[in-house]
This record gives C-alpha cells, sequence and structure tokens, in this order.
C-alpha cells in the first residue's frame, strides 16, 4: 500500500540565512499509523511538519523535496503538497489534513465561542447549512469526549479547563474526518493525567477513523505509548528512523542513546524507610491555609472563596529535599510563596529554624529587618528562566545585585564571588559580560541558580525548575541541583508537576490535590507501593520510554477525577476531606481511618 | 446586561455631577465675573443709570451669593430667591455679554457642532479602519509607506493651513462652497430636503480637516495592534482549518484588534470639539467652539459653564457608548461583568 504522506528530502532555510534549518529530512505516513517527530527545541521537527501543511512562519522558505500526499490510494495519484498552488491546499486544511497545536489556550481565538470555530470548519468545506454544521459540530464534541456537548457549543475557551479546551481543538481538527491528523506537542501544556486521557482519546479516534497520525513530541514517554515509527531529529536532519519499539527500545544513534537515557524514569532515588519524625526541620509548615478571596460581586453578595491550600502540615528536614507534586491549581506553587513569606498564609504558621542551635523563626511575624536576614538564608529557583532574568542586565549585575541589596563585601569580592559561581554552576565566567539573551534556557537557568546561591542560603525553593526546559537540558540542572545541595548542605522544597523528575532527588514527596496533601511518603515507598487513587493515576499517567509499559488509561481515569468520585475510604464528602493518616512507617494517606 | 447598563448610567451620573462642581469652580476661580466686571466698569465711565439694571440682573442670578450658593442654584437644586431656577429645572441662564439666554445664544450651534463632529467621527473610523489593517498586512510595503506618510503629513500639516488649501482647491476644482455651514439663503429656514443637502456639501472640508489628524492617529495605533494580533496561533489555526486570507483576517486579528478602537470613541469626542475651535473660527462654521472661547474669556460664566458641561456630557457619552461595544465584542468583558 503506498503511503498516505511521503515526505522526502525536505530542505527549509529562513530567508536572509545561507544554511538550511531543516536539511534532507525525511519521513512518511500509512493510514492508521501514527509516526512520531521526535527532538529537542530547534531541531525542526514544527518546521518540517508545518511546511506539509503550508504553515510555515512569513520568513521561512522551502528550498527543496517533495511531500506526497495520496488520500485516496489508488484512485487518485498523489499530489505534492510542497508544489501546490495556496488556493488548493487551502481546500485541503481541515478537510483532508488538520492540526492540533500545542498551547489550545492561544491557538483558539478567545472571541468565538467553541462551537462557533468548530463549526466553522464544515461550512469552509462544502457544508452549506449552518444546522447541519452545528450538527456536526455537536457530534465532534460528543466523540471527544466532552460531558454536555450542547454546553460547550455556547462556551468561551477561556471558560473551559485545559484538557476540554484541548479536546475542544481535537474536535476542530476531526469534524472534516481528515486522513492525516498533524499533532504538534498536543499534551505539552497539559498535565500528566490529562495528557494520558487526551493520548488515549487520539489512539481511539485514529481506531475509528483510520486516519494517519504525525505526532510532533519531545518527550519519548510519549513516543513509545502511542507511536508506531519514530523519526528522530537533530539540528535539522534526520539521525535515527524506525519502529518505535526498536528505536526507544534499542537506540542505535549516539544522540537517541542520550534522549533515552535523559529522559526521567520512575526510579527513585533509594533511601531507607524511615519514620518522619525530624527533631530538627529546617521549615515546619503547621495548618497553613490560604484563601483567595475573589472580589465581592455586589454590595450586598458575599466574595466567593477559592482555597488554595487547606491547612498543610510539612516538615522541611534539614539536608534533605522534600518535593511537592500536583497538578496545575493544586496548591503548590502558593504553598512556594507562603513558605519564603512572599504570600500570607490566611491561617497556619510556618517556623524556620536557620541553624539547629538558633532558636527558630515565626516567618510571618518578623520584623522588617528580620525578614531581610531570612531572605539572605532562604531563595528561590523560578519555573521560567526567560522570565525570571531582566534582560537589561549583564548577568554579573544579575549576581552583584543580590549582595549589593544586602550591603555585603565590597566590589571586588563581589565580583569575585560572581565569578566562582559562574564556574560551579558550570559556566564560563569569561561569558559574566553578556546579556541573558545570550544564553540559551538550560545556562539561563544555570544562572537563576548561582543567583539564587549568592546569597550562600541554607534553604531553595525550586519552582518548577525544569518544566521550560528539553529533556536532556532538564537531567543536567537536576543534577547540578543535587550536586549543589551535597556540597553545601542545602535543603530544598522541590516544587513539581512530575513525579518521574522528583522520584530522582526527593527524600520525600508530597502528593497535592486541591489544596491538601493526599500522601506523603518517602519516593522509593511511593512508587513501589502508592496507596492514594489519585497517586496511582499520577504514577500510571507519567509516559516512561519503555514500549512495554504503556499509559493504564483505568487508573488514570479512576484517580484524576473530582475527589468526590475517587473510591472508599478516599472519597472526599462535598468538602470534607478525610484525615492525613500513617498507612505505614513513614507513609501517609489521607483516607478514612 | 441590563444590570451592567444601569449601572453604567448611575455611574455616568455621579461623574457628571463631580465634573459639573469642578467646571464650576474651575470657571470661577478667577476674580470677578462679567456682571461686577460691568458695574466696576459702568462705575468709572460714570454711567449710573446702567448699574441699576446690572445690579438687578445680579440679585436676579444670585451673584452676590457665596459661590457654592452660586453652583447649587446654578444646578438647579435650589433655586435662588432672585428666581433663576438653574440647569435641572430647564433654565439654562443668562448670557450677559450677548444680551440673551443661553438656550437663545447656543441654539442651532448645539445642533451643528453635534452634526460636525459626528461626521468627523465617522470620517475617522471609516477611514481609520481600512487603512489601518491594509497597512498592518502589507507592513512594509509601498501602501504602508504611503499611509504613514499621508498620515504624518495630516499630523504635521496645523489645522487651519489644510482647511485654506482644501476650500481653495474644493473650489477651484469641484465648487465646493466655501465658509459655514449651509448655503445663506437656508438660514434660519425649516428642515428641508434642499437645506440638508446644502449642510451635507458644507460638511465636506470641515469633516476632512477635523478628522485628518485623528485618522492618521487611529489608523497607526489599529496597524500597530493588528500587527501584533497577526501573528498570533490563533490565525495559524484559521489558516489551517482552511479559512480564506481575508476571511482569517476579518474574522480573527482584526475582531482582537477592534478593543482599542472602541475604547477610544469616548476619548476622540472631546479632543475634535475643542480641537475644532480653530477651524470654526477660519472655516465660520457655526459651531459652538468660537462661543465658548468668547464666554471664558469674558467671563460670562453661566454660558460657558453650559457649554463645558455639554461636552463633558458627550464624552460620557462617548465612553458609555464604547464601553457597551466592547462589551458586545468582547465575550471576556460581557461574561467579566456577568460574574461580577
Amino acid at each position: 500500500m503506498s503511503a498516505l504522506l511521503n515526505v522526502e528530502n525536505l530542505r527549509i532555510g529562513f530567508r536572509g540565512a545561507e544554511t538550511c534549518t531543516v536539511e534532507g529530512a525525511f519521513f512518511s505516513v500509512h493510514s492508521g499509523e501514527t509516526i512520531a517527530i521526535v527532538g529537542e527545541s530547534g531541531s525542526g521537527k514544527t518546521l518540517s511538519c508545518r511546511a506539509v501543511m503550508g504553515l510555515l512562519p512569513p520568513k521561512a522558505e522551502i528550498r527543496g523535496g517533495s511531500a506526497a500526499f495520496c488520500w485516496e490510494p489508488g484512485a487518485a495519484a498523489p499530489v505534492d503538497l510542497l508544489q501546490m498552488s495556496e488556493r488548493k491546499l487551502q481546500r485541503l486544511r481541515g478537510d483532508k489534513i488538520s492540526m492540533i497545536f500545542q498551547e489550545p489556550m492561544s491557538a483558539l481565538s478567545p472571541l468565538h465561542t467553541i462551537g462557533a470555530q468548530t463549526a466553522e470548519v464544515a461550512l469552509l468545506h462544502g457544508v452549506s447549512r449552518r444546522a447541519e454544521a452545528k450538527r456536526m459540530a455537536l457530534e465532534a464534541f460528543e466523540r471527544v469526549g466532552f460531558p454536555d456537548p450542547s454546553r460547550a457549543w455556547s462556551a468561551y475557551p477561556f471558560e473551559l479547563s485545559g484538557g476540554l479546551r484541548q479536546r475542544a481543538m481535537i474536535a476542530m481538527a476531526i469534524i472534516g474526518q481528515p486522513k492525516l491528523l498533524i499533532a504538534d506537542e498536543p499534551t505539552t501544556a497539559l498535565d500528566v493525567t490529562t495528557q494520558a486521557l487526551v493520548l488515549n482519546l487520539i489512539k481511539q479516534l485514529q481506531a475509528d477513523t483510520g486516519m494517519g497520525v504525525l505526532l510532533i513530541t519531545h518527550d519519548l514517554g510519549v513516543v513509545a505509548n502511542v507511536a508506531d515509527a519514530v523519526v528522530v531529529m537533530r539540528k535539522g536532519r534526520v539521525v535515527e528512523a524506525g519502529d518505535a519499539g526498536e528505536v526507544v527500545g534499542d537506540p542505535a544513534h549516539g544522540y537517541t542513546q542520550k534522549l533515552v537515557a535523559a529522559a526521567p524514569k520512575m526510579a527513585p532515588k533509594p533511601a531507607p524507610i524511615t519514620s518522619l519524625s525530624t527533631p530538627d526541620p529546617i521549615l515546619s509548615l503547621r495548618g497553613v491555609t490560604r484563601i483567595f478571596e475573589e472580589r465581592r460581586s455586589g454590595l450586598f453578595k458575599p466574595a466567593r472563596r477559592f482555597p488554595a491550600l487547606r491547612g498543610i502540615d510539612l516538615d522541611v528536614p534539614r539536608g534533605e529535599t522534600v518535593a511537592v507534586v500536583g497538578e496545575s491549581g493544586s496548591g503548590k506553587t502558593t504553598l512556594a510563596r507562603i513558605a519564603l513569606a512572599a504570600d500570607r498564609p490566611t491561617a497556619g504558621t510556618v517556623r524556620f529554624r536557620p541553624d539547629a542551635q538558633r532558636e527558630d523563626l515565626d516567618v510571618h511575624a518578623l520584623s522588617r529587618k528580620e525578614l531581610c536576614a531570612f531572605r539572605r538564608s532562604a531563595q528561590i529557583v523560578m519555573q521560567d528562566p526567560f522570565a525570571a532574568l531582566s534582560p537589561r542586565m549583564r548577568v554579573r549585575e544579575i549576581l552583584t545585585e543580590p549582595l549589593e541589596i544586602h550591603r555585603l563585601y565590597d566590589q571586588a569580592e563581589r565580583r569575585a564571588r560572581a565569578a566562582d559561581l559562574m564556574r560551579r554552576v558550570g559556566l564560563d565566567p569569561m561569558m559574566i559580560d553578556r546579556f541573558p539573551h545570550a544564553f540559551s534556557g538550560g545556562q539561563r537557568q544555570r544562572i537563576s541558580i548561582a543567583r539564587a546561591l549568592m546569597l550562600e542560603p541554607q534553604f531553595l525553593v525550586c519552582d518548577e525548575p525544569t518544566s521550560a526546559l528539553d529533556v536532556s537540558v532538564q537531567s543536567q540542572i537536576l543534577e547540578l541541583l543535587e550536586q549543589i545541595r551535597r556540597e553545601r548542605g542545602l535543603s530544598y522544597l522541590f516544587i513539581s508537576h512530575d513525579l518521574a523528575v522528583v522520584g530522582q532527588l526527593a527524600d520525600w514527596v508530597a502528593v497535592m490535590r486541591s489544596g491538601l496533601i493526599v500522601e506523603l511518603a518517602r519516593p522509593s515507598a511511593l512508587f513501589a507501593a502508592p496507596r492514594h487513587p489519585y497517586t496511582r493515576a499520577l504514577i500510571a499517567a507519567s509516559p516512561e520510554p519503555d514500549v512495554s509499559r504503556k499509559i493504564d488509561v483505568k487508573a488514570v481515569a479512576a484517580g484524576a477525577g473530582e475527589p468526590s468520585s475517587w473510591p472508599e475510604p478516599y472519597r472526599f464528602d462535598g468538602e470534607r476531606a478525610p484525615e492525613l493518616i500513617e498507612a505505614g512507617v513513614g507513609h501517609f494517606v489521607r483516607a478514612a481511618a | 446586561m441590563l444590570r451592567f447598563l444601569i449601572f453604567r448610567t448611575l455611574a455616568m451620573m455621579g461623574s457628571l455631577l463631580l465634573i459639573s462642581a469642578l467646571i464650576f469652580f474651575i470657571i470661577n476661580l478667577p476674580e470677578g465675573d462679567f456682571i461686577s466686571n460691568q458695574i466696576a466698569e459702568l462705575k468709572a465711565t460714570g454711567q449710573e443709570n446702567l448699574i441699576a439694571e446690572a445690579l438687578f440682573k445680579q440679585q436676579l442670578y444670585s451673584l452676590d451669593r457665596p459661590l457654592w450658593e452660586q453652583y447649587l442654584i446654578w444646578l438647579g437644586v435650589a433655586p435662588g430667591e432672585g428666581g433663576y431656577t438653574g440647569l435641572l429645572q430647564g433654565e439654562l441662564g443668562w448670557s450677559f455679554e450677548l444680551n440673551k439666554s443661553v438656550a437663545e445664544v447656543i441654539g442651532d450651534g448645539l445642533w451643528l457642532t453635534l452634526v460636525v463632529n459626528l461626521a468627523a467621527v465617522l470620517f475617522v473610523y471609516a477611514v481609520a479602519l481600512p487603512l489601518g489593517v491594509i497597512s498592518a498586512v502589507k507592513a512594509n510595503s509601498w501602501v504602508d509607506y504611503l499611509a504613514a506618510f499621508v498620515g504624518y503629513i495630516g499630523l504635521a500639516t496645523p489645522n487651519f493651513l489644510l482647511a485654506l488649501i482644501l476650500l481653495y482647491y474644493g473650489k477651484q476644482h469641484l465648487d465646493l462652497p466655501i465658509g459655514g455651514l449651509m448655503a445663506a439663503e437656508f438660514e434660519g429656514q425649516p428642515m428641508s430636503w434642499d437645506k440638508m443637502g446644502s449642510i451635507l456639501t458644507h460638511l465636506i472640508v470641515p469633516t476632512i480637516v477635523i478628522g485628518t489628524a485623528g485618522t492618521a492617529a487611529m489608523s497607526q495605533r489599529l496597524r500597530a495592534n493588528m500587527l501584533d494580533e497577526l501573528n498570533k496561533p490563533y490565525v495559524t489555526t484559521a489558516k489551517a482549518k482552511g479559512a480564506s486570507p481575508i476571511r482569517r483576517i476579518v474574522r480573527y486579528p482584526l475582531r482582537m484588534a477592534l478593543n482599542p478602537f472602541v475604547a477610544d470613541i469616548g476619548n476622540l469626542l472631546p479632543q475634535l470639539v475643542s480641537g475644532s475651535v480653530l477651524i470654526s473660527v477660519v472655516m465660520s462654521l457655526p459651531t459652538i467652539g468660537p462661543i465658548l472661547l468668547d464666554a471664558l474669556k469674558s467671563q460670562d460664566h453661566l454660558l460657558s459653564g453650559f457649554i463645558l458641561l455639554f461636552i463633558a456630557f458627550l464624552t460620557l457619552i462617548g465612553m458609555l457608548l464604547s464601553d457597551l461595544l466592547l462589551a458586545l465584542l468582547d465575550p471576556r468583558i460581557r461574561t467579566g461583568a456577568r460574574k461580577r
């Protein structure tokens, strides 16, 4: 059988640049097959796929190659999509070939209802009656699993959760019953449990319609779960291609081997199972509650209240790493802010003891001067290294600024310390006079880490420090953080949405959901015997680069739902949650006794 | 939506009240008023016989009372002892300089001002919209540069000069009338088709002159907004759906870029009214602009106060209009208003 899409020797360059950004890419997709294109940012995987649909950015141009598309094998001769006129291509787009984008919030128009945006595809491709288009859209909503299709019809994107938005995007892509679906990192912006459900949905739709799927991803775990074949790209070239099982299980090319090795796996840091009795916690949270109030609607209506944290008890033992894991909206970032006195709890206390001999301090009752001293010993590494560094300051200024603020050392000493830390985080001190934009994402995160270390803190909050980075860079940053912690005897509060990332360096893992800790244990115990359905869902949903370990969609669906749908004894009764009980040695779970 | 409307209208009335107080006290900041100046002058020139009449007017309009009392009387909430009842009672007051009632002085001028400025606003929007969109879509092409060039000339040329040039060439080549807002024979006549036609032809040049600067500024602003929106992912999505180039510009980014465009309505009105004073003088348009200028100079405070209040009222109406349009255009504002 001939291929649905056969791309050969594709070359793409940016206007004005002599070298090609994509150099001789090739891949082919058959009906009913999923091909994954894997690579890091800048590998040319997205450009290659967009070229097929004629969606290149204005400055990019196709310099050669062919993309033979044959939507009715046998009936018609294949057409070359790259040579096609814009007008003809326009007729194919959305009808025979459609696309799902990475960030559904920005890929959907905020001013039109989901219904109107979905029905538009039908109206553009031959359906003339609005009622018919609406019927088709409602059907598509039903197929992608909207609980209430008619409500989805009149909903705006900002009224939906991330998962539902991506479902709307998928509904829009499948309403025309395309032969080829191009999915550009369709789950990167989603929580891991939502990702599992969305991937499963695409798989199901493919089984129903027999369409070919071209999946762009950076995640080998996703590849191992859904792809039949893989094309690995690096710097615009295909470095390895073949059957998914073979490539992921036994990579031949050095780069693929590196990628597979860097992919986070559910391998907990080995640690003896002990109880959580810490005589000397560096940070200790008791009953920390934070309630956000929405602006009052009318004069007489009470303000709506959103509990972001609902009574958190958590200790960070000195010299250890406590990881807080949860989906977006679980309250983990609020927790980090409160721990650093960047926000005040509605109730509860945070106590901090800089060293074992000293008295512990109530972080939220400090005077200005004490607070300043507190900030010297507690620092943060932020999530987005692009936003966290001022683009108008040189790296030297970024690094010496904390010392200036705290009036420490003289100018020469500050510079010497900055240069020294550059070396410690693996950067060349020669680059210290450059601006942040001269550095890659991973290098910037190293700068962020160096900045946090300038004041020689004892305690560091890491707020998703690797979620904006490529996998290979991610593992390097994690190693660096772990190395620094050991050398300096630091204590970490590590915030993440990814259990696999956390497993490698945490001594304790706290799983959060709806502002509560639902399970707390050593990672080895947590991964080997998770108790709580939500933890199980998180573990089941984590894609691993291993074709024999598929995502267990049933377990994900069981635990990822609303707390009121969890099985007994874990079920929440309305707003009332069960207590956190010790189920094993050093293993706590929120369940009715 | 209805609640939003009621709430906005109430807020608008509150603002108007505040503005009225500000206007009244600011106008009265300079020492003296028209009548006291007049009395002083009469005394100096020895025309004692006229002083009695001036004193009578002073009492009639309670100008001898403290300022806050005068304000309340002017507003119409506390009728003065002299017999003047104030704005809310329908009495607009007296122009001491012209010796006519304010209603009489302003008369047609009010409506003609409205007509001229409405025409200018429509002109601004009708020209700026396509110009801005085309300049953005064809950014850095000759169309874009030409539009920017013409726009900057419009911004940089003094309006009165532009008015004179347009009047001269308009008369020579197109036989457009010079000056005024209607042919002399229609003045004071009841409205008829001929009169309307005459007003329309007289409107052409003033509309262009008053509107040019606003058009230039607005089309450049729209261009910038559009350029931001054109690169947004949802435009690519529309393309991936198979939408035609025009459809994917008009339906998506243009809708987004319209927001600031619409929000400007409220700001545009007062700018045009106060900016068109000079034009009205040059082109001898019977609008309230020149009247306001005279009234302010001669401290004819009841007249100037009313005109300023009227302009403020127009601005508030413009803002209300733009808020309503925004809510209509943007579901995020609409549902936000519903929740709050």
